[in-house]
């Protein structure tokens, strides 16, 4: 099962833990760990359920392509990691 | 009167309370995060929303029992097929009005991209008024300065008559409703919105209504600190009187009603458009209370030299008593009037630049 984690930034409002789940794009992966913490989804994905513009998945150390659908392949030993660039003063 | 403030900023919410006649900060939440609308009741109970960025638009409750709860923010339905030419985004940028609705545990949350929601169980869960949101004319409002969306930065609900709301639009002109959100009627006339082209300058739906204030005992009675000046109302929205008499000068985002007396409301002007500072580096009140025929410019306690504050749309408030004031500015400045503005103290405080002043109300 791929491995979804998560910035530590995201801990300051919630829980964000790491988390082995079933699924075989990165959209399924992150759908199966909202699942079980429903509020982490507002701060990942827009009210239409694409990424947020500021925030970034790689897989295995590369940038997702498609942050609309999210339909990028995931393996059963990826490592997908949710972050994000703070900005601002 | 109002014995407790809350002041929301670019880096967190600072609360205020009177102890022996002078205002302190006495708490402060969510440090860091930038805070774009409060509402907070005489009870304890205080809503917060937040605008992170890049998490996006939060909103937070505080309950009696002193404890923070995240609430489900209001979220926009999925865009369907036929909404794929809309200009403005189906997801929410920022939660810009917190009002409550005049009914127990209705509230109403003004937004960017223009949406308005409406909650009945005290902000656990929130709908889209979709009636608004599909109206054609919607699509033609525009992105404002400081967001690339429209907004809706005022929501005036008739306390008398909770279903009779005004809505002010940036930019989108004056929309109101008589029937709870059922139906919305786009009804400013006689303002007028110099930076548009000549024909459209008097269009109603291209007028840049900053901000919106209605005088809670005379509903009938509203005001307009608009882009390229000040217009009252004596029907409730429908017709616009220019205010020419504003002094020092017609620009600026703030505007607040006495709660009783219908002649009287404030304003906080800046120099002009293209240059948002105070007219002469001297930070100054308007107040009228006389409808707008005359103003008195209030000075006693405010900067007069090398005072660059401005105050954005939600930085004014005034109590229900009509005696207490506050105003903070994006410069971090915040002053307190106890005599309905005739003379203002500023607590000890360097805040961040301050983006909403309000009262806990009773």
């Amino acid at each position: 099962m791929p491995t979804v984690s998560f910035t530590s930034a995201l801990r300051r409002f919630l829980t964000a833990s790491s988390a082995q789940v079933e699924g075989g794009t990165v959209g399924e992966a992150l759908a199966a760990v909202f699942a079980s913490q429903p509020a982490l989804r507002g701060y990942v994905l827009d009210d239409q359920g694409t990424l947020r513009r500021h925030v970034a998945v790689y897989v295995n150390g590369e940038m997702v392509s498609d942050r609309v659908r999210l339909s990028d392949p995931v393996g059963p030993h990826d490592e997908i990691y949710v972050f994000q660039a703070l900005s601002g003063g | 009167m109002a014995e407790r403030l809350h002041v929301g900023t670019r880096k967190g919410l600072f609360e205020l309370a009177r102890h022996n006649g002078a205002w302190e900060i006495v708490d402060a939440h969510f440090l860091g995060d930038p805070v774009s609308a409060v509402l907070a009741s005489a009870d304890g109970t205080v809503y917060a929303a937040l605008d992170l960025g890049h998490f996006g638009a939060k909103l937070w409750r505080r309950d009696r029992d002193g404890a923070w709860r995240e609430l489900a923010a209001p979220t926009f339905p999925p865009k369907p097929d036929d909404a794929a030419d809309d200009p403005h985004p189906w997801s929410l940028g920022r939660i810009w009005a917190l009002e409550p609705g005049g009914v127990a545990g209705r509230l109403w949350a003004g937004s960017m991209p223009g949406g308005l929601f409406r909650s009945d169980d005290a902000g656990a869960t929130w709908s889209l008024n979709d009636a608004l949101w599909r109206m054609p004319e919607r699509r033609q409002w525009m992105g404002v300065a400081g967001g690339e969306q429209p907004g809706i930065s005022s929501v005036l609900i008739d306390p008398g008559n909770p279903s009779d709301i005004r809505l002010g639009v940036s930019t989108g002109g004056v929309w109101a409703s008589t029937d709870a959100g059922i139906s919305w009627r786009l009804i400013n006339r006689g303002m007028y919105n110099e930076y548009m082209p000549p024909e459209r300058r008097e269009d109603p739906i291209s007028q840049d209504v900053h901000q919106l204030a209605r005088c809670l005992a005379h509903p009938e009675v509203m005001w307009c600190q608009h882009h390229n000046g000040v217009f009252r109302s004596g029907d409730a929205g429908v017709s616009w009187q220019e205010v020419t008499a504003i002094r020092p000068s017609k620009f600026g985002f703030a505007v607040v009603a006495h709660p009783r007396d219908a002649d009287t409301a404030w304003f906080v002007p800046a120099t002009k458009d293209e240059r948002r500072i105070p007219v002469d580096g001297k930070l100054v009140v308007a107040r009228t209370r006389d409808g707008g025929k005359s103003f008195e410019v209030l000075t006693e306690g405010l900067p007069q030299r090398h005072a660059y504050d401005l105050v954005w749309r939600h930085g004014l408030a005034v109590d229900g008593s009509g005696e207490r004031l506050a105003f903070g500015s994006t410069s971090g400045g915040l002053w307190i009037s106890e005599d309905g503005g005739d003379s203002w103290t500023a607590p000890e405080a360097r805040l961040p630049p301050v983006s909403v002043v309000r009262f806990a109300e009773a």
